[in-house]
């Protein structure tokens, strides 16, 4: 069936080893045409009715790709003109190894059957296979295979004509030559019958306009010289952070230096962009400078224009102050870059067809497109790809990828965000919905023998209001006279997402639900979320219970883990269930049940702060909806119950239970959660603001700084304390998912709640963490059977990995969407408001206001030139201005609007109105309103 | 698992054979005149030699000898350029001593060995070239020495590994490459016509869920090996009985 042939490989590792590797010639590989006869069938997506129209050919055709048109025109590829393609397997390896996004792009272009994608496999076929020359550079092989692999075609199925598009020149001469019909993507494009936009999508590698202008940038060096000059210690990598207020500065994390290095100005920054791994050169130190406090923005307009000395000056007049220098350096080359697609707008003022197009992220540069539809895309966003960045050219070179939809339109700005923090929302595919439980859904005899009735129990759940994926519910009753059954009951998941199904791949990629302010993306389908798994009062559902018995002093006696079937006596919001506990007329079981657990709930909460839990603060706001136009009306500080503590405390009680108990049974591949203790380093900020108002901040343990954050108060300034927290806040490392055979005992610790075991159990319906546990203690407790990938502890590991890069892409994501809104609710407003500054700096102070959860900067001075009578005071950080002084934390008035001059950007203006500085603060609104903000106390990590 | 795919997206593997095929098996007979039988396999390019002496008396320590059974001795070992990196194998090594146990382990499984008692048989397998699978190469080579020595056998004792790709699909007799990419590998060792096992090794551990699939896997080509054996054990009868003239018509021995 086959015949063999052997080649040989020489690989290095370390030293020169000799591989020998088979490789297997077959005949029995398809060629894809269903009108061929003389291959083997099997499956394949080519049709002929799919037909391509181009001019440069009479008719109908197959393409034949080079890796360098899938590399470089993927846009191009998705879309639904170009058919028939023929994908060599040598192009698919070349693809897989160059670029892996990419490859999976194509990977779903080939899968979809109404693209008509085939993947031939030339290297194992026996009319196509060639054998790599001694002499022959992989490149020069692979272009012969591609060649091989055409000319294959053209004798195999006589009657149909194939086509060879490449990017390379000689490629395509030799290919001309052998009697290849061979063009360009360009030349192929351009003669489409139905080319539409089609153009405007075609990468750009040079702009020909400006084919000769001069060198503007130095250039980079190779990855020889790269790799050399990092073995020789003149070199460092690392990964390039944009500064997000100075378009002209930005930072590299290296190893060897504990300090970030700065990178400044156009040809020290050398056409790096914001994620790139680029290797840098550490300059002297009598050149190294101190970060900029200063904002730059790049406010060119025309496209073409490459001229950069203006604003280099800018920066370079600004004078360094000796004493805060940091590491300095420059680009040399570029290890890897990390280009994706970007969102934004085009900017205006460009005539012509090439034009600037304006990101939304403000730490990537603008990038010149190409485009003939300006017009309608003016007021669109869009997104745009970059494709070179030349030495020559001021700007990246990039072309446009499509339209998200009309700016400012809340669907289209909710797009951005999704986009912009990478959240898969695709509505969920028929495979995935056909997973689904078929509805009506009943209880079946069988699921009840397996599962603990607990439908007589009083179990009730509490939840904010307008909640449908109600997960957790709770329930608690004496049962003798010094003891206490608590149970917490949370919706199983896992009963309805089985693995291996479309629906758990499409809830291990989603990992969490996000929640915007107007709109939830769900985690799994509605049906699931708002349903069969959200525990509704009065419905009967299928529950993961945990149940312990406690003391009146909260202390657990006996803890069990099972699944049930329970029957939930009342949804109530946080407010109801406070209002049923402090009304002392209602004495039903529901009123003694939630007593009871308040009274527990406070040992608890006590309990775990002698521990050494730190309470944390970040201002936090809800933003209130017009149901009907959806348009922000009012932006209120989230109300806080004894009752949100006390679910708060249950869960974390049943998450430590839970957490305890799939480490006991699975040492290797338990999901648990820890939180980094965060160095010093990170701390000092906190320490430095607690200094200058003269509070000991202790940062030896979690506990000692939980315990000098309850003693740094004052009387006058109550809202100084929430500050610190606050502060404290930004300080601490993030909370990560991870799988415990990849870590050290020692390292499980979750510093912020201060317990040495955590996990997420009570949310399965929002995070997909919970399903995972779900699944583990399910195992433990006999309900359920394992799968391999559960036990494997790689595959956790890279689940993991997903769900952290998930969760913290929610979270900005939620963030940005608050900021958005909050942004509309002030279009047009003026308000003054209390507020508190944050910090102090140069030019500047950064002023919090907590009615609305709003952080902005109050510019000492105009945007270029600085006031003069204000004085800074590095040593202690003020500001002052005659006998007005301020310091970090001091209460201020500010007035607030809107600057929408730059519709991507709306910035917040502050101006002063207290304290009064004489030609400097406003004069207060007329309607002076200040209410006392109030302190939210929610925890919230950043 | 791995990161790498062992079977391709059109459902081919590294070197280009399906989940269920065999690398090419090339396999002689007596190829030494010294021994009493001998034999040379290789199985891709997983190159095996065995030699088999005997049945003689016990030599040595003549206390091992048993009244009801032979004394099968086995001795594995690797040639120094049998792997890309050079390297000093001496015998007797823990891996030796193991692979040793398991190969007396098999052929007792398939020896007669009450014929012959207070005796002993000695079976050495050298390793040429390792790439993947060299115990079941092992295995067979020392199958294939023992016909030559003319050791009755009950049946053929045949060897084959098995793993799982991309963590679902089964996969048969493991390459080298393979077995550095991907995750547990199944070793087992057979009597394919009365379908036991003999022996079964597990690299690590395999999920219950996958287990059977792959062990059905490792049989198949447990018992495809077997036919390949089988037709070169054939011609070998033919080429002899020709030289011999026992088969003088020239024509092919059928069974």
């Amino acid at each position: 069936m086959h015949t063999t042939k052997i080649f040989i490989k020489k690989n290095k590792i370390g030293n020169y080893l000799k591989h020998a590797r088979e490789h297997y010639i077959r005949d029995d590989i398809y060629c894809g045409f269903e009108s061929c006869d003389k291959c083997t069938r099997a499956t394949s997506n080519l049709s002929s009715k799919h037909v391509n129209k181009c001019n440069l050919l009479k008719n109908n055709h197959y393409l034949i790709l080079d890796t360098n048109v899938i590399l470089d025109q993927i846009d191009v590829l998705d879309e639904n003109v170009i058919g028939n393609v023929i994908i060599l397997n040598t192009v698919l390896k070349e693809v897989k190894h160059r670029n892996m996004p990419i490859y999976k792009r194509l990977i779903s272009i080939i899968e979809n059957p109404s693209r008509h994608f085939y993947i031939f496999v030339n290297d194992f076929n026996k009319g196509t296979y060639l054998k790599q020359e001694l002499t022959e550079l992989i490149n020069d092989y692979n272009d012969r295979c591609i060649r091989k692999a055409c000319s294959w075609y053209i004798e195999h199925i006589p009657d149909e004509t194939f086509v060879l598009l490449t990017e390379d020149k000689n490629n395509r001469a030799i290919a001309q030559q052998e009697d290849i019909p061979a063009y360009s993507i360009v030349e192929y494009v351009q003669n489409l019958t139905a080319n539409e936009n089609l153009i405007d999508k075609l990468a750009k590698k040079e702009f020909q306009e400006k084919f000769n202008a001069a060198d503007i940038f130095p250039p980079h060096l190779t990855i020889v010289e790269i790799d050399k000059g990092i073995k020789d210690g003149r070199l460092h990598q690392g990964t390039f952070r944009a500064s997000r207020d100075n378009f002209l500065e930005g930072s590299v994390n290296i190893q060897s230096f504990e300090e970030d290095v700065i990178l400044r100005g156009y040809s020290n920054l050398n056409r790096v962009i914001d994620g790139d791994v680029v290797a840098i050169e550490v300059f002297q130190k009598d050149q190294w400078v101190s970060p900029s406090e200063l904002v730059l923005e790049d406010d060119t307009v025309n496209a073409l224009d490459d001229n950069l000395e203006r604003k280099e000056l800018e920066i370079s007049k600004q004078r360094t102050s000796k004493k805060n220098i940091k590491p300095t350096g420059r680009v040399v080359g570029i290890i890897k870059r990390k280009w994706r697609q970007y969102c934004g707008i085009l900017q205006e003022g460009s005539a012509a067809v090439y034009h600037l197009f304006l990101p939304a992220d403000r730490k990537i540069p603008k990038i010149r497109i190409e485009t003939r539809q300006a017009e309608t895309l003016k007021t669109q966003k869009i997104i745009v790809a970059i494709d070179s960045w030349p030495r020559n050219s001021r700007y990246p070179n990039g072309h446009f990828v499509r339209a998200l939809g009309k700016i400012g339109d809340m669907k289209t700005e909710n797009e951005v965000i999704l986009l912009e923090h990478d959240v898969p929302h695709s509505q969920f595919s028929e495979e995935v919905l056909s997973c689904l439980p078929k509805l009506p859904w009943l209880i079946t005899e069988e699921d009840e023998k397996v599962r603990v009735d607990l439908r007589g129990i009083d179990i009730c759940s509490v939840d904010p209001p307008g909640c449908t994926d109600i997960d957790d519910a709770l329930h608690c009753r004496p049962i003798s006279d010094d003891k206490l059954e608590v149970g917490v009951h949370i919706a199983d998941v896992s009963h309805f997402i089985r693995p291996y199904t479309a629906l758990d791949t499409e809830a291990a990629s989603r990992s969490t639900t996000v929640y915007l302010v107007n709109k939830r993306i769900d985690m799994v389908p509605d049906l699931l979320s708002s349903n069969l798994c959200s525990l509704r009062g009065g419905e009967e559902r299928f529950a993961f219970s945990c149940i312990w018995e406690m003391d009146h002093n909260a202390n657990i006696l006996n803890t069990k883990f099972h699944k049930s079937i329970i029957k939930s006596k009342r949804a109530m919001t946080y407010e109801e269930a406070q209002l049923t506990i402090d009304d002392k007329t209602q004495t039903g079981s529901l009123a003694e049940s939630l007593r009871n657990l308040n009274k527990l709930a406070k040992f608890l909460k006590k309990r775990r702060m002698d521990n050494g839990a730190l309470v944390l603060a970040s201002p936090e706001v809800k933003i209130m909806m017009d149901s009907e136009t959806h348009d922000p009306i009012d932006v209120e500080v989230k109300k806080l119950f004894e009752t949100n503590s006390m679910v708060e405390e249950f869960m974390l009680l049943a998450n430590i239970s839970v957490a305890e108990k799939i480490l006991n049974d699975f040492p290797d591949c338990a999901v648990l959660r820890r939180h980094p203790e965060p160095p010093a380093l990170n701390l000092e900020p906190l320490v430095k603001a607690g200094k200058h108002l003269g509070f000991e901040i202790n940062i030896e343990s979690g506990k000692k700084l939980a315990e000098s954050l309850d003693q740094a108060t004052r009387d006058d300034n109550p809202y100084l304390n929430t500050m610190l927290r606050i502060l404290a806040t930004r300080c601490m490392l993030q909370a990560v998912y991870f799988a415990s055979g990849t870590f050290q005992k020692h390292e499980f610790f979750h510093y912020g709640l201060a317990v040495p075991l955590y996990t997420h159990f009570t949310s399965p319906i929002r995070r997909y963490a919970d399903i995972l546990v779900h699944r583990l203690l399910a195992v433990s407790c006999g309900a359920d059977a394992t799968y391999p990938d559960l036990m494997e502890k790689k595959k956790t590991a890279e689940l993991c990995q997903n769900m952290n890069y998930r969760h913290r892409m929610a979270q900005y994501a939620g963030r940005a969407s608050v900021a958005l809104n909050t942004h509309l609710f002030f279009r047009g407003k003026i308000q003054d408001e209390k507020g508190y500054i944050l910090y102090v700096r140069k030019n500047a102070l950064q002023v919090l206001i907590p009615k609305y959860g709003l952080e902005s900067t109050l510019y000492l001075g105009k945007k270029d030139e600085k006031l003069d009578i204000f004085t800074y005071n590095e040593e202690d950080q003020t500001q002052r201005c005659a006998d007005v002084v301020f310091h970090a934390f001091d209460p201020v008035t500010i007035r607030l609007s809107m600057d929408s001059k730059n519709i991507q950007h709306e910035k917040f203006v502050l101006q002063l109105v207290f304290p009064v500085i004489e030609g400097f603060s406003v004069p207060p609104l007329e309607d002076v309103e200040m209410p006392e903000p109030e302190i939210p106390h929610k925890k919230r990590k950043k | 698992m791995s990161r790498k795919e062992l079977i391709s997206k059109v459902g081919l593997r590294l070197d280009g054979r399906r989940a269920d095929e065999l690398r090419r098996i090339r396999c002689k007979l007596g190829v030494f005149s010294e021994p009493d039988g001998s034999a040379y396999i290789e199985q891709g390019l997983t190159k095996v030699l065995a030699a088999v002496y005997g049945p003689h008396q016990v030599r040595g320590n003549r206390l091992k000898a048993q009244a009801d059974a032979v004394i099968i001795n086995c001795q594995f070992s690797m040639a120094v350029f049998s792997t890309s990196e050079r390297k000093k194998r001496p015998r007797g090594d823990r891996k030796s001593t193991e692979l040793s146990l398991h190969l007396r382990q098999a052929l007792i499984a398939a020896i007669e060995v009450e014929k012959y008692p207070w005796s002993q048989i000695d079976v050495y397998v050298e390793v040429l070239h390792a790439d993947g699978g060299i115990f079941p190469a092992c295995v067979n080579a020392a199958t294939l020495a023992l016909i030559d020595a003319g050791i009755p056998i009950k049946e053929y004792v045949c060897a084959c590994t098995a793993s799982i790709a991309n963590n679902n699909q089964a996969m048969v007799d493991i390459s080298h490459e393979e077995e550095i990419l991907g995750g547990p590998t199944l070793t087992i060792v057979a009597l394919p016509m009365s379908e036991k096992i003999v022996l079964m090794e597990m690299s690590q551990r395999f999920h219950l869920d996958h287990l059977k699939s792959v062990l059905e896997k490792a049989l198949e080509g447990c018992k495809n090996t077997k036919n390949i054996l089988d037709q070169a054990v054939q011609n070998h009868i033919v080429d002899v009985g020709a030289s011999t003239g026992w088969a003088s018509t020239g024509e092919k021995v059928k069974r």
